[in-house]
């Protein structure tokens, strides 16, 4: 019973200690991704007894200086509303990973460790209802902040993510026909079969047109370029107009977890969660014609590692995709998400039915 | 008038492939850059710039001959300012950032000298008013320099000593005058 809750813990720590560094990096990878596409060399300036190292002290000055910031409620807002939504914001972005399966089960001294926070049976559910949940912290963020233009801005963003929320959702039933389960462990689990006896069974292989659907739309649910229409600091305001210091720090990190955790749902959906390709339990194989045995030790290293590895890609490609397109504008984005992801996202459903339904005739 | 819409194509319509094409270019411009970057890092290919940043203040870009630079006083022979505080400079400043107090020379030649001489180069606008008004050629903006950085504005106030310290740029066109030439006395009124 207490080794349960010792070794509970202990993923805990290493999922969210992970996480949380990750977004910390990100606000740098941000800077120096930017600036390296753009033939830049950004911030590079931060230095600790004239040691730079490319700029990595800048997510520290970053935090330095926004904690000693003042932190300003507004006189005529909801100091409870106010100060509730930054945290909403952090908490909904980071539950998600209680859910992510981040390794196969691990065999260590006789007990059966799974690799996930929690297994939960309703897992990918679990993962949109508090992708949703995330609209509260930008409607209480605006409505708190007694600022007719957070306001606006936070009715705006919370359109564009209930909008953008059934696509999403209709996506990842393409998902759950394809390997059955909603349950995450399941999902990434079922990834690790064969099609054709050599291209691995991936959601990417299963749902092609499933996962840009679902990548889009989980793009506009972080509220970053191209559909940062709830924040576009540069002219219409947004939500946290009212927000500084911590407050303001917290919004940004949860949009950086964000990131992560959609890389992350990303990985587990449809590229394969921890699964290597050719690598599983027994070691390492060419399919039909040799095995080579790795212990088990080292084959779940391989897998966690290549599972933060296919986190840090996608969040590198999200940073990429923010870098290299425009905003939309406001039509645009409604038109996007109701006129051609939602119809692309039925017709995914049907077609996927149809498909498995011949496939299994 | 005449509308001058763009009609999308289908393929425009769908984003994905204006979206990919995008990419395509920022991923090119991101390898590319990056690879120089790590072969800078290992010592390799180091004249292959990765990124057009200038560096500033550590590096600088060369400035045109005619550019007008940070203020330098010009000197006599003997090192001392030109300057006859005949506050010419300090009237025509369209902002008002020169500050002359004025002191009798002991030469009767020269009448007057600036005591203290002072240019807040953070008002300064760099129009070059103060260096055409002077009548004796004691005030130059060729030193072909921006103004550094300062913690305080008191740092940025430049003062008669920080201001005749100044050389000016080789080759410089606004140099008439280097320093420590031109006549040892100079009368403004030509006497
Ligand atoms: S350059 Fe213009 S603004 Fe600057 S000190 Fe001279 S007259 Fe004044
Ligand atoms: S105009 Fe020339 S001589 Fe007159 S006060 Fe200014 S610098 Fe001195």
């Amino acid at each position: 019973m207490f080794i349960d809750v010792a070794i509970t813990l202990l993923k805990i720590a290493f999922v969210f200690g992970l996480v949380l560094n990750i977004a910390g990096i990100l606000g740098w990878a941000e800077r120096k991704q930017s600036a390296v596409m753009q033939d830049r060399i950004g911030a590079n300036r931060a230095d600790i007894l004239g040691l730079r190292l490319f700029g990595l002290f800048h997510p520290i000055a970053d935090i330095v200086k926004v904690i000693t910031k003042e932190d300003w409620i507004p006189p005529g807002g909801d100091k409870f509303l106010h100060t509730l939504a930054p945290f909403l914001a952090l908490f909904t972005a980071l539950a998600v990973f209680a859910v992510i399966p981040f390794g196969d089960t691990l065999h260590i001294a006789g007990r059966d460790i799974p690799l996930v926070i929690a297994d939960l049976n309703v897992g990918i559910l679990f993962v949109i209802a508090f992708g949703s949940l995330g609209i509260y912290s930008v409607v209480l963020a605006g409505w708190s902040s007694d600022n007719k233009y957070s306001l606006l801005g936070s009715m705006r963003a919370a359109a564009q993510v209930i909008s953008y929320e059934l696509a999403l959702a209709l996506s990842v039933v393409g998902v759950i026909m394809a390997y059955g389960s909603v349950e995450l462990d399941d999902i990434a689990r079922a990834q690790g079969q064969y099609v054709l006896g050599i291209i691995p069974y991936w959601g990417v292989i299963a749902q092609p047109l499933g996962f840009l659907i679902f990548f889009a739309a989980a793009m506009a649910e972080t509220k970053r370029t191209p559909f940062d229409l709830p924040e576009c600091e540069s002219e219409i305001i947004g939500y946290f107009t009212e927000y500084s210091g911590f407050k303001f720090l917290a919004f940004w990190m949860g949009e950086f977890i964000e990131v992560i955790a959609v890389a992350g749902v990303v990985t587990t959906l449809y590229f394969g969660g921890w699964q290597v390709p050719f690598i599983d339990s027994q070691g390492f194989f060419v399919p039909g014609l040799f095995t080579i045995p790795l212990p088990h030790l080292l084959v779940v290293v391989i897998q966690v590692t290549a599972f933060i590895l296919k986190v840090c890609f996608f969040c590198w490609f999200m940073l990429l995709v923010r870098w290299t397109l425009p905003r939309f504008r406001y039509d645009q984005l409604m038109g996007f998400g109701w006129k051609f992801l939602l119809p692309l996202a039925f017709l995914n459903v049907i077609l996927s039915g149809v498909i498995f339904m011949s496939f299994e005739g | 008038m005449k509308i001058v819409g763009h009609k999308l194509s289908f393929l425009e319509n769908i984003y994905l492939f204006e979206i990919v094409r995008g990419l395509v270019i920022t991923t090119r411009h991101f390898f590319y850059n990056m690879f120089f970057h790590i072969a800078h890092l290992l010592g390799y290919q180091q004249d292959v710039e990765a990124a057009v940043t200038i560096q500033y203040p550590e590096q600088t870009i060369p400035v045109s001959k005619r550019w007008r630079g940070v203020h330098r006083i010009n000197t006599r022979p003997d090192g001392s300012p030109r300057c006859v505080a005949c506050m010419l400079c300090e009237t025509v400043c369209p902002v008002q950032c020169i500050h002359i107090v004025a002191e009798e020379h002991p030469d009767p030649a020269i009448e007057k000298y600036p005591v203290s001489f002072e240019v807040d180069v953070t008002r300064c606008c760099w129009c070059g008013m103060c260096e055409e008004a002077c009548p004796v050629d004691a005030i130059y903006m060729d030193s072909g320099k921006i103004p550094k950085a300062g913690y305080s504005r008191q740092d940025l106030v430049y003062d008669k000593e920080t201001l005749t310290k100044e050389v000016p740029l080789p080759g410089y066109q606004r140099s008439l005058n280097p320093p420590g030439a031109g006549a040892p006395k100079v009368n403004p009124m030509g006497l």
